[in-house]
Parts: C-alpha cells; sequence; structure tokens
C-alpha cells in the first residue's frame, strides 16, 4: 500500500469517525464520546496530513498550529456558560476565514489562466462564503457580547444598499470566472465581508441563535468549496455534512420560533414595537410588585410550581440557585419542575445545558409540549429571566411581531411571578401584556439575587 | 466536466443525505452542543491549510497560509473544547445521587 492510499484511508476512517460523532450526539449518552471520537478523527486527520510525501514548512505549521491551540483552549476553557453562544459564533467565524483564505491561496498558488472555469468557481464560492461567515459571526458575537446593541439596525436606503452589494458581488463573481483576475478576487473578498455585515445588522438579538446555526453551515459549505479546489474528500465530507446538518438545524430554530427563515433574515424583527404591545404597555398600566417574603409564603404553600427559565437566569449564573429554591420547595411537599422553551436563552438547549450544570435531573424538565398541558393545573408560574417566551400576544395578537411563536402558557397558572431585571422588554423587543396582568406579582433584580432571597423567604414560611 | 470533479461531486450529494439523516434524529436539548460540534467538525479545513501552507512557494503564500492554519487551529480547538464542557455537564448529572452524597464538581463544574 502506497503512502497516498495509506493517507486517503486515514481521512476515509476520520471522514466516518465524523458521521458517527453527528449520530451519537443524538443521544446524552452518548454524545460526549462521539465528540471526543470526532477530535481522534480530526488528530487522525492532521496526522496524516503530516505524512503527505512533499510537505513542506512543517516547523511553521507546527508554530502556527501551537499559536492556535494557545488562544483556543484558555478562550474555550475559561469562557462562562452564559457566553457560549457567541464563542461557538466565534470559533464558526474563524472556521469561515480559514476556509476563505485557503481557497484564496490555493488560487494564487497555481496559474489562474490555465484553471478551468469550474475551478475558478469553486474558489470564488470559497472566497465569498467563507468570509461572509467571518465577519457575519464577528458581528453576531458582537451582538451577544452586547458590544454592540441588539437591537436590528436599520437605515435609510437599506435595501437598496444591499441589492447594490449584492449585484456588485454578482457581477465581480461573473467577471473573475472570465479573467481568473486575482486583484478582483481580492475585490470580492472585501465585498463579502462587507455584505456578512450588512446581512447581518438588520437581524435582532433574538434571531441570532438562528443566524449562527445558518453561518454555521455556511462554513461548512465553504470548506467542502475548499475540499474542491484542493480535491479533497475529507474536507468535502465534513464541510458538507455540516453544511447540510446546519441547515435542518436552522430550520428547526426557525420552526420553533413560529416563523420562516426569509422572515427572520429579512424583516428586521422588532425594530420597530408594534401598536398592539406598546399602546397598552406604555399607557400608565401598574404592575404589582411583591416582597420576597410574599412570594415565598405564595411558592411554599402551593401544591405545583413550575419554573420558567429564559435568558436571565444564565446572565445572573443563577441555575445554583434555581436548582436550591426547587430542591427546598420538593423538601417542602411542593410539586416543582421546569418548562423548558425551545429557544429560551439564546441558542437551543441553551436552559438544558445550564440546569445540566446544576445537577438538575431529567425528570424536573419538561419540554414545552409537555408542560403546557400542566400549566392550569399549577399554582405559580415562576418565569425566571424569561419574558418573550411566556409573552401571551405571541398566541393571541395576530398583529404582533411573534405572533404564532409557541409559547409556554405560563399566564394559564393561577399565579405568574416574574423575576426580572426591569420592566424593559425582552430580547424581541416586544412588550408582554402579562407584566400586567393582575395575577402577576413582580420582583425585581439579578435573578441570583432574588432567588437566594426567595429560597430563604421559603425556608422561614 | 471531468471525472474527478463528478467523484467529487457524488461524495458530496451523498454527504449532503448522510448529514440530513444523522441530523434530524437529534433531540432538542442537545441542539447547542450539536452546533458547537458540527462547528468542531468544519474545523476540518485545518487539513486544507495545512495542504495549502506545505505548498507555498512565495511569501504572501507563506504568509496567508500560516493565518490560515492559526484560524483553522482556534476552530478545531475551541469547537471541540467548548462541545466537550456543554457535554460533561449532561454526563455529569447522569448517575443520579448515587449514594445521596452531594456530588462535588471540583473540575469545572462549579464556577464556570
Amino acid at each position: 500500500m502506497s503512502r497516498g492510499t495509506a493517507i486517503d484511508l486515514c481521512y476515509l476512517v476520520a471522514a466516518i469517525g465524523f458521521i458517527i460523532a453527528l449520530k451519537a450526539l443524538s443521544s446524552p449518552r452518548h454524545a460526549r464520546a462521539g465528540n471526543l471520537l470526532a477530535a481522534v478523527g480530526m488528530a487522525l486527520a492532521i496526522g496524516a496530513t503530516f505524512a503527505r510525501t512533499g510537505l513542506g514548512h512543517i516547523g511553521l505549521i507546527v508554530i502556527a498550529m501551537a499559536i492556535g491551540v494557545a488562544i483556543g483552549v484558555p478562550a474555550a476553557r475559561l469562557v462562562k456558560m452564559t457566553a457560549m453562544p457567541q464563542m461557538v459564533a466565534a470559533f464558526n467565524g474563524v472556521g469561515g476565514g480559514a476556509a476563505a483564505v485557503v481557497s484564496i491561496t490555493e488560487f494564487l498558488s497555481v496559474d489562474p489562466k490555465t484553471l478551468a472555469t469550474y475551478k475558478v468557481l469553486e474558489v470564488v464560492f470559497g472566497v465569498l462564503v467563507g468570509s461572509l461567515s467571518l465577519s457575519g459571526s464577528a458581528l453576531a458575537f458582537a451582538k451577544l457580547q452586547e458590544m454592540m446593541s441588539t437591537r436590528p439596525i436599520t437605515y435609510p436606503a437599506q435595501q437598496v444598499i444591499n441589492g447594490v452589494v449584492g449585484l456588485a458581488i454578482l457581477g465581480f463573481v461573473l467577471t473573475i470566472l472570465v479573467t481568473s483576475s486575482t486583484t478582483l478576487l481580492w475585490i470580492l473578498l472585501g465585498l463579502s465581508v462587507v455584505l456578512g455585515v450588512i446581512f447581518v445588522l438588520p437581524i435582532g438579538g433574538a434571531d441570532v441563535p438562528v443566524l449562527i446555526s445558518l453561518l454555521n453551515s455556511f462554513t461548512g459549505l465553504a470548506v467542502a468549496a475548499s475540499g474542491f479546489t484542493l480535491d479533497s474528500n475529507v474536507l468535502v465530507v465534513a464541510g458538507t455534512l455540516v453544511g447540510a446538518s446546519g441547515m435542518l438545524l436552522t430550520r428547526m430554530m426557525s420552526v420553533a420560533m413560529g416563523r420562516s427563515l426569509p422572515n427572520i433574515l429579512f424583516s428586521a424583527f422588532g425594530s420597530v414595537v408594534t401598536a398592539s404591545g406598546s399602546t397598552e404597555g406604555a399607557g400608565g398600566r401598574s404592575v404589582r410588585t411583591g416582597t420576597p417574603e410574599d412570594i415565598g409564603t405564595l411558592l411554599a404553600y402551593s401544591r405545583r410550581v413550575v419554573i420558567v427559565p429564559g435568558y436571565g437566569l444564565a446572565v445572573a449564573q443563577a441555575q445554583h440557585t434555581a436548582k436550591e429554591l426547587a430542591d427546598t420547595l420538593l423538601a417542602k411537599g411542593v410539586e416543582v419542575f421546569y418548562a423548558i422553551h425551545p429557544v429560551a436563552g439564546r441558542m437551543p438547549g441553551h436552559m438544558n445545558v445550564l440546569l445540566a450544570e446544576a445537577n438538575v435531573p431529567y425528570e424536573e424538565l419538561k419540554e414545552m409540549d409537555e408542560a403546557n398541558p400542566e400549566m392550569p393545573a399549577t399554582d405559580v408560574a415562576l418565569v425566571v429571566g424569561a419574558n418573550d417566551t411566556v409573552n401571551p400576544a405571541a398566541r393571541d395578537t395576530p398583529g404582533s411581531p411573534i405572533y404564532g411563536m409557541p409559547i409556554i402558557n405560563a399566564d394559564e397558572a393561577e399565579h405568574v411571578v416574574f423575576l426580572k431585571r426591569s420592566m424593559r422588554p425582552g430580547f424581541a423587543g416586544i412588550d408582554n401584556a402579562l407584566l400586567y396582568d393582575p395575577k402577576t406579582t413582580m420582583l425585581f433584580g439579578d435573578a441570583k439575587d432574588t432567588l437566594q432571597k426567595l429560597v430563604a423567604a421559603v425556608r422561614k414560611a | 466536466m471531468t471525472n474527478g470533479l463528478l467523484e467529487l461531486f457524488t461524495v458530496f450529494v451523498l454527504a449532503a443525505f448522510v448529514g440530513y439523516e444523522v441530523i434530524s434524529k437529534v433531540p432538542s436539548i442537545l441542539h447547542t452542543p450539536l452546533m458547537s460540534g458540527s462547528n468542531a467538525i468544519h474545523g476540518v479545513i485545518v487539513v486544507g491549510s495545512m495542504v495549502v501552507m506545505g505548498s507555498a512557494h512565495t511569501g504572501a503564500e507563506e504568509t496567508l497560509g500560516f493565518i490560515a492554519v492559526i484560524l483553522a487551529t482556534l476552530n478545531v480547538v475551541g469547537g471541540f473544547v467548548v462541545t466537550d464542557r456543554m457535554l460533561n455537564m449532561f454526563r455529569s448529572r447522569q448517575p443520579e445521587r448515587p449514594g445521596g452524597s452531594d456530588q462535588p464538581e471540583p473540575e469545572d463544574g462549579g464556577q464556570s
């Protein structure tokens, strides 16, 4: 067996590892092993690449990898669980950037004039999608990190500008296909970076998870395109796997929000606070605030309490305190479970990850569909840092931008308690009529603080 | 269209179907780890970056290749480490209160 064949076989084994890894992610039991398997496959692929005949600059490659590891491992280890979504965005972005650079470098290393048109097309696709993913992810990172406004950003003639940039890119792509010009390829790279930015600007913070999933899928496709350019099966397989899975995940996420993908991407959702919500909300209606003691007593003497966690729980790192409260209530004989909205937090499964961190048992976590039938028989719905995912406007107000999004029917419980930092609307920027409902009690403050006070109050009650 | 391209295209189409089928069975609670895990997998671009770096002839190619290897390595290690941390949490509650002992979690579950 020649060395080349052996290397290709290693790539095949790596590709199989990736597929099995994705499969293993379908069950919590095997997911971790699956991830490790993918990592082993990746190590195998990297090792095999080192063994390629004629691979030069091995020293420099090792140095570059060492730099990558030195930055990447601490960043990934130290990041807080709340910041995971933006971390995924960042690592996705650099992957897209790498794909774009690989494509462009391969283009530089050959005489472009000798390239078949389809080869040029592969390069152009890799550069375009890779750099779009890079700048788009960077902006998504900035939004989630709240380095900039999480609101959709709109400006005059936005559609016209987008259209012009889009047409310019199309024009450059066609010209590059004909002329194989390297200069134009660099300009295309710049324009794609711009496209990534103007593509993400009008997308509101609440929709950024869907966006990251989409960009993740894009990066996969850019990697596949680089694979075509380099004639590499393993790049094509792995890139395409991610491309296909990312598309599917993106669709599932938009379904969970009750909206179509084009609507999420192009409607500048949440930039206008709609009439239905704001007039009612701003109309001087009062909210009822309670003391921790009142609410603690209410909780302690309930039969069933449902905790509805949201992003506020993540921000306050209150998952351990939430569990403490649940355990305290359970010890008092109160039935407690968590109702998890599929898009609570900033990524699907965000809440599950957080509560898992606090060792909340599986049985206490209920998915939305499972939890909703239980709500009418619930004494208290304790909403911890969630807002949009319990907003009845999604169910009852056809004019609302979130109309049609499935929600947790917290309003069907006998009492609703909101633990919130302020009256500020949620991520989607829409007012929530449930806050003004007579059966609602508010407790303002950081979720961790207020939960701690509630734990103390329940113990005393 | 050459045979080589057709071969790659075949691989592409089949991989697209495999990706779709494998993913469609993932429960929603694992969506975040899945996104992160697949994010790590497209870090396989590190192989491509090594190949272009390894065959670089000019200073420009070397520089670009060097940058590509750094970026791709970041993608790989960051992706896998983040995913592992997320999944570690799922696993840590699997042994459900074995002896009633308060599971100590000194590694990183505590403060992170």
